[in-house]
């Protein structure tokens, strides 16, 4: 199927998503969609799949032209999309989530057999083997993305959307689905792939369109060096690898010892935790989503209480102390969801600065908040952060997630730390202001302060570690040196242990890794 | 490529509680505690508890059934104490007691008590069963009006008015035509317009659903309270006696001793309880429409996905429940009073949404919990008559403290609809 969009534009208000973009999607390839976070990819997509209208432009199918009032039309034309936030009811099985929305019946009652079979069958075809009568929220998340596959297998979709399908997968689940991807594209359905990782679109991409401000603004081939593409995305040359100094660790700032933290189920979520951090070291902390790295720099700031075991910093227990108290000995803390947990959104870029300061002498006055030293101090940040803002008092849920991400690092680094915990630092984050944060992150250790990053990026944990804690279900599975190669962290990241992770990493290495290597 | 992954851990590992769960047994023991030195030793030896089995109209008359009480409330206890040892030594294994074994102690607790506070006298028993069928009715039916609403995703507050339209329509509809039927068929049509209005404000424009619930609750007990005061009491005669619902006996199944009577003699709303228990059952769970209003109660957005109008759904799933909560109503005015007083729902709607809960958003649960309100209720009303130990007062709490332990989790933690009090807005 021979798929067109024609100049479609799509405004939000003032904004334009997507700007007179043009797209051909030929039977049987993988176009790949390259784009920064908010460059309007995702936007395209919702706009091809009917959940949005567009404000002008036309999509053809095989030549003519067809409109989409919504979904259900566009999974009529054949058209099927895995979304970034998985569409499956969570407490659906497999079989009532694929059938949903096409349901066979057999007189007034489901045909649940029916569905069973299909997605066995088509479970089968793609070497797949998802269980039928498994519950959705009981699956780890790379089934659930076949789940999706299948879901939109079983509607015959002969164009197939997958909006940033990797950014939950480890690297060895991303190479299977490349797999299915190559297997699907094979059998002559067309596949459109957005991402902005771009190592993957070169391992797998027949052609890629790149996406900026919402325009097309160029094709490339696969064979295309890394830089030159990262150059389009972004538009302007960009570092992509980071150079820093090697460590020089001082003595031990932090001890974590045996840390045994429980959900509100009563679930281990962080088990048994034991490692110590040393001044001017940066320890990545890697795993897939979900496996207790979140929750243990919770522990750490206080935000939960630990049900065993200890953390000292410089010698003083931080176990039992509230927030405040953590604050005040020292730790910085940039919280994973900086949109909920990081800012205040209706509050301005100045107060968001000094959120967690305000009993800092700094900015105190008889009265309370010394407000001049308040906009000094944000004046002072947006130079040096080059934060972009209309000004200190625009609101912070206004600005981009990069900016607003500048905002909580420049609050959290704006006064003397003994530790500073970045969890997710650098998550929807454009790739300009990544580049700035790693390299603000870097000069940071090198004053000396230890600092822990939390990250399921593993470029990101790649890019900036001295050392990484590999955590799955709860627990370290191994320390290694910050240069291991990521076939291995991605082993451990699955549960593998680090020994046999090294030995399956030589046999079986991946796509992404024979490409580096020009085996390919 | 795929053999690197197959080495992987896959099942999942069992999720491990780090402390036995101890509140179920220590609950259960300590009632266990009560009822042993309350009810079992608490009780003078030589007396005897005597329950009727049939109503004195019966052709068929069964006799008396006569225990002694204190020994008859000794072994119920010990039972009981029974069960909350058991349920103990499940918790330090980290198991859960099973439902049936608390449905079990509950049943003997209650008796035991039922045997000490009609110690020396009796009361009849196919009387208290009948009773706390009746007085489940408007529950029962309120809950499952909620459950279309919540399993759609929009909340139902405004259950009690909607009972309360729906027993001031029937009153007057039935008295005007002078027939009860049609007065049965207006019920639901209140209920329905209040329904229209709350899912005009919560579903398409999106305005808090507790609020709004809660304001259509005021509007309809004033409205009722006024046209109360200012049309039906002045024309009582043509407006407020409407005939009542005659019961109507199922042959053969009426004729089961005890259970017969209770059950099947009953007049047409009781009956349409029934039905409504089943087909809703089936009807949520095994056919096209229960699983795509589920989607939608759960995650609209997937239901959006595959082509599913949300919005529409909870429309439909609003009308529908509204309609069968008005239905629910008639029962307080055609079906058992016969008369429309003000406010006469009488918070029933609110035991209906704590109902749905403790029901755990299933139509068949939902009646349980009605059943299990309308025997607190009934309870109290006999035990008041009998002259009992306690206070007439702490009874009348009997069904209220019920609900709040049902819903503050006695049972467990319960899980609704994910997506129950969030409008759906399109991007």
């Amino acid at each position: 199927m021979l798929l067109e969009l024609r100049g479609i534009t799509k405004r939000f208000g003032p904004l334009v998503a997507n700007d007179h973009i043009d797209l051909v999607i030929e039977p049987g390839q993988i176009h790949a969609l390259l784009g920064e976070n908010g460059a309007g990819k995702s936007t395209l997509m919702n706009v091809l799949f009917g959940l949005y209208e567009p404000d002008e432009g036309e999509i053809a199918v095989d030549g003519s032209v067809v409109g989409f009032r919504g979904p259900s039309d566009a999974l009529a034309a054949g058209i099927g999309m895995v979304h970034q936030h998985f569409m499956l009811v969570p407490v659906f099985t497999v079989a009532e989530s694929v059938m949903l929305g096409h349901e066979l019946t057999k007189g007034s009652f489901l045909d649940l057999d029916s569905a069973r079979a299909q997605v066995r069958t088509l479970s089968e075809r793609f070497g797949f083997d998802v269980d039928p009568d498994a519950r959705i929220e009981d699956l780890p998340v790379g089934v659930q993305q076949r789940v999706e596959i299948i879901k939109a297998m079983a509607r015959d979709a002969r164009v197939l959307i997958l909006d940033e399908p990797t950014a939950v997968l480890t690297p060895q689940e991303t190479d299977e689905l490349i797999e299915i991807m190559r297997q699907l594209a094979a059998a002559g359905t067309s596949i459109v792939f957005i991402t902005h990782k771009l190592r993957e679109v070169r391992a797998v991409a027949d052609v890629i369109t790149v996406i900026r401000r919402g325009r097309v603004v160029g094709s490339a081939a696969p064979t295309a060096p890394e830089t030159e593409l990262a150059a389009m995305m972004v538009g302007r040359a960009v570092m992509l690898e980071l150079d820093k100094a090697p460590a020089e660790p001082g003595a031990v700032a932090l001890s974590v010892r045996d840390l045994l933290v429980l959900d509100g189920a009563g679930t281990r979520v962080v088990d048994g935790v034991s490692f110590d951090l040393a001044r001017g070291e940066i320890l990545a902390i890697a795993g897939v989503q979900g496996n207790g790295q979140s929750e243990l720099a919770e522990a750490i700031v206080g935000l939960s209480t630990p049900l065993r075991g200890s953390i000292l910093l410089e010698g003083t227990e931080l176990v039992g102390l509230s927030v405040r108290d953590v604050l005040d000995h020292g730790v910085g803390f940039v919280p994973e969801d900086r949109s909920h947990d990081g800012l205040v959104g209706d509050f301005s870029v100045a107060e968001n600065l000094v959120l967690d300061l305000i009993f800092d002498p700094r900015f105190r006055s008889p009265l309370g908040v010394d407000l001049a030293a308040v906009q000094a101090n944000a004046t002072q940040r947006i130079e040096e952060y080059d934060i972009r803002t209309q000004g200190p008092g625009q609101p912070a849920g206004r600005l981009s997630g990069g900016n607003q991400q500048k905002v909580v690092v420049a609050r959290e680094l704006s006064r003397p730390l003994r530790l500073f915990i970045a969890s997710q630092p650098t998550r929807g984050v454009d790739v300009g202001s990544i580049e700035f944060l790693h390299r603000r992150i870097v000069s940071e250790r090198d004053t000396g302060t230890p600092v822990i990053i939390v990250s399921t990026e593993l470029d990101e944990v790649s890019a900036l570690a001295d050392r990484i804690a590999v955590m799955y279900r709860g627990k370290i599975i191994g320390v290694v040196p910050g240069d291991t190669p990521r076939d291995v962290l991605g082993l451990m990241m699955a549960g593998v242990p680090l020994d046999d992770a090294r030995r399956q990493a030589a046999e079986n290495p991946t796509t992404e890794t024979k490409l580096e290597e020009g085996d390919l | 490529m795929s053999t690197v992954i197959e080495d992987r851990p896959v099942a999942d590992a069992p999720v491990m509680s780090a402390r036995p769960a101890l509140r179920v047994p220590i609950t259960l023991g300590v009632l266990g505690v009560i009822a042993l030195l309350a009810f079992g030793l608490g009780s003078d030896s030589g007396m005897d508890s005597t329950f009727n089995l049939s109503f004195r109209t019966d052709v068929v008359q069964l006799p008396d059934l006569v225990v002694p009480t204190k020994g008859t409330c000794l072994v119920l206890s010990l039972l009981c104490l029974g069960i909350a040892a058991y349920s103990y030594f499940l918790a330090t294994r980290l198991r859960k007691t099973p439902m049936w074994l608390t449905a079990l102690y509950g049943v003997a607790w209650v008796f035991a008590f039922l045997v000490w506070a009609i110690e020396g006298k009796s009361t009849s028993l196919v009387d208290l069963l009948q009773g706390s069928l009746l007085l489940a009715v408007p529950i029962a039916f309120g809950a499952f009006g909620g459950v279309f609403c919540e399993r759609s995703g929009v909340v139902n507050i405004a259950i009690e008015g909607q009972l309360l339209a729906g027993a001031f329509a029937a009153a007057v509809v039935a008295s005007v035509t002078d027939s009860v039927y049609l007065g049965l068929l207006a019920a639901p049509v209140a209920g329905w317009l209040l329904g229209l209005l709350l899912a005009l404000f919560t579903v398409k424009y999106a305005v808090n659903q507790i609020i709004v619930g809660v304001v259509l609750n005021v509007l309809a007990v004033g409205l009722t309270s006024f046209l109360f005061a200012a049309v039906l009491k002045p024309n009582a005669e043509t407006l407020n006696t409407p005939p009542l619902l005659q019961p109507i006996a199922i042959p053969v199944l009426s004729k089961i001793p005890v259970l017969g009577p209770v059950l099947f003699r009953q007049t047409i709303i009781v009956y349409a309880m029934y039905v409504m228990v089943v087909v809703l059952t089936l009807a949520l769970f095994r056919t096209r429409w229960g699983l795509r209003v589920r989607a939608v109660g759960e995650h609209p957005e997937a239901a959006d996905t595959v082509g599913i109008q949300v919005n529409r759904t909870r429309w439909r799933n609003v009308m529908w429940g509204s309609a069968t909560a008005g239905f629910g109503g008639a029962f307080f005015t055609v079906g058992y009073i016969g008369a429309f007083g003000p406010e006469m729902s009488g918070g029933k709607g609110y035991i209906a949404l704590a109902a749905m809960i403790l029901g755990r958003w299933t139509p068949i649960g939902s009646l349980g919990a009605a059943l299990l309100f309308g025997f607190a209720t009934k309870l109290v009303s006999a035990l008041s008559v009998l002259g009992t130990p306690v206070p007439s007062q702490f009874l009348q709490m009997l069904p209220y403290l019920l609900t709040i332990f049902a819903v503050a989790g006695f049972v467990g933690r319960v899980r609704g609809p994910a997506a129950a009090g969030v409008p759906y807005l399109k991007g």
